[in-house]
């Protein structure tokens, strides 16, 4: 795989100006993920409404190209789904990192489906995929309400 | 002398034809006949060392004995205080560990803020015991203010815990000044000297510390094998770090005494083989000699600032030393991890990250930096790859 696919521009826009970047106005649900090799941290902040979607998320914290991409799609795409979509979508993030499997369209649109596929190539940089799934990691904990934060390197 | 040949012993340079290595500071690479020393000992060698009156194992435990007296002479020590550990690491948690059991709440122990994680994690540990610890600062340039440290000093400081050689700046600590300004208030002084030895002179009678640490793997040697000097009177003083085989001189259901001299920490088997083997890697290094080491590695250093100044969005970590063999620095606008990954799709080995210094990244305020560090290995033409891959990762990150 050339570099260029895994650096193309979309992933550098989002890595350079990320987007819901901060704290989002009242955020009920939050949690912390650290990659300690790498120094990375993320702090993800969501806003979860009576009806379990998610009104708002956005994040903090400092990381690589990838990992800050990661953390703004994620944020991006995540935004306005259900609590039960929300998870049904990192868990597929986990599959096409991981296992390099596609992810089915449903519930997704044209863009949010671009967006999240661009992320498919760091599967194949091994020592690179604890950089994209520190973020939906970290979502999941936000979700999940726990309270310590949560660790990629053991994780993956 | 020339080392322009040298890459040839390093078979791993054979099987990985492109590979550029610049990651010694973190593990050197194994000449060829340290390699063939761990294999002849245990194909046609091999005994538990210590133990056995038999043949095969009287003269394992010679060859052992004899690498123990290799390393004294490499590093001037002195017979009788040069212990065997697992590392670094575990050489710096054994004095830590012991002499921390001779602290009382309010004793203070020194370090500086440019220590790797290994000469500061064990000492953490003392603070359960409520001692305190207390930091000479690095200054922008990551020197380390030994003129602060008399400041430092009080009636209650124990110990000074020092780095020799900066794993992230390659820049030396004025250990003579430190030693100096201790001896005179009769405290002892620990030495971290994993990135020292093989890259400097090191004379332990020279420079007269109670302790100093450094790994076999660092200096061409095998892993899992770890070399702590420690002066004979607290040889004597410590209680023992680990139990078990080895450490003992008698023992019954009610007491036990323990084995005097270095065997007193040197509990269970040891990494004989790798022992062994290391005696081949000093081989080595004394056959090279130091001082040309130091010469190649400082023309490499020397190379590598002026060419690598070039680029208007490098930043170094602190003043980049061309003294030494490590320096550490960042492109503007890409992260540490996304340029190494660029450096790797060229086979260049470098390592991003905060090198388990994580007081020195957020003194200089950065998260992580790149890392290059030379060895014998090394030469221009390596240089002037990363040189051509910096650009390539400018280009990616669309850098002007």
């Amino acid at each position: 795989m050339d570099l260029t696919e895994l650096y193309q521009d979309l992933i550098l826009d989002h890595g350079k100006k990320p987007r819901n970047f901060g704290k989002c106005n009242k955020f009920n649900h939050d949690a912390e993920g650290h990659n300690p090799l790498c120094g990375d941290n993320i702090h993800v902040y969501l806003s979860l409404d009576t009806d379990k979607k998610v009104k708002d998320i956005s994040f903090e914290g400092s990381g690589c190209a990838i990992s800050v991409a990661s953390s703004s799609i994620m944020t991006e795409i995540v935004k306005g789904k259900t609590e039960k979509q929300a998870r049904e979508l990192l868990n597929a993030f986990f599959k096409m990192i991981k296992e390099g499997q596609e992810i089915k369209k449903a519930g997704l649109s044209e863009d949010e489906h671009i967006k999240f596929s661009s992320l498919a190539g760091v599967g194949r940089f091994p020592m690179r995929v604890k950089c994209a799934t520190l973020s939906w990691h970290t979502l999941k904990a936000a979700l999940d309400d726990e309270k310590k934060p949560i660790n990629s390197e053991i994780i993956d | 002398m020339n080392l322009k040949d040298i890459k040839s012993q390093f078979p791993i340079f054979k099987s990985n034809k492109n590979l550029i290595y610049f990651d010694t500071a973190n593990s050197a690479q194994k000449p060829i006949q340290v390699i063939d020393a761990l294999e002849d000992f245990y194909k046609n060698h091999y005994a538990n060392i210590g133990r056995a009156v038999y043949g095969l194992a009287a003269r394992a435990t010679a060859d052992f004995e004899s690498t123990r007296e290799t390393i004294k002479e490499f590093v001037n020590g002195t017979e009788g205080e040069i212990i065997f550990t697992k590392n670094s690491t575990e050489s710096l948690n054994l004095v830590a560990h012991c002499f921390g059991k001779l602290l009382k709440e309010g004793d203070e122990i020194i370090l500086t803020e440019a220590e790797h994680h290994s000469n500061y994690v064990p000492w953490h540990f003392l603070r359960k015991k409520k001692v305190n610890i207390k930091f000479i600062p690095i200054n922008e340039d990551g020197e380390v203010e030994v003129n602060k440290l008399t400041s430092l000093i009080t009636n209650k400081t124990k110990i000074i815990s020092v780095i020799h050689i900066s794993n992230v700046t390659g820049l030396t600590t004025d250990l003579k000044k430190i030693i100096s300004i201790a001896k005179a208030k009769k405290i002892p002084v620990c030495i971290d000297g994993t990135q020292a030895v093989a890259h400097s002179h090191v004379d332990l009678k020279d420079l007269d510390c109670d302790f100093y640490a450094f790994s076999s793997h660092k200096i061409y040697g095998p892993t899992g094998v770890g070399i702590l000097y420690m002066k004979n009177k607290w040889i004597e003083q410590f209680e023992p770090f680990n139990g078990g085989g080895g450490m003992i001189q008698n023992v019954d259901t009610k007491n036990i005494t323990y084995a005097s001299g270095v065997s007193k920490f040197e509990a269970g088997s040891l990494a004989s083989a790798e022992v062994i083997a290391l005696k081949q890697a000093v081989k080595f290094v004394k056959d090279i000699k130091v001082k040309n080491i130091i010469s190649h590695e400082q023309s490499l250093a020397s190379y590598a600032l002026e060419k690598i100044s070039k680029f208007n969005d490098v930043e170094f970590v602190g003043r980049p030393s061309n003294k030494g063999s490590v320096f550490s620095f960042n492109i503007k606008g890409v992260h540490a991890h996304d340029a190494s990954t660029v450096f790797d799709e060229d086979n260049i080995a470098v390592r991003a990250g905060h090198h388990c210094c994580q007081i020195l990244h957020k003194k200089m305020k950065i998260g992580s930096s790149l890392r290059m560090s030379f060895g014998v290995y090394n030469n221009k033409q390596d240089i002037d790859a990363i040189c051509e891959s910096i650009k390539k990762c400018k280009k990616i990150f669309k850098l002007k």
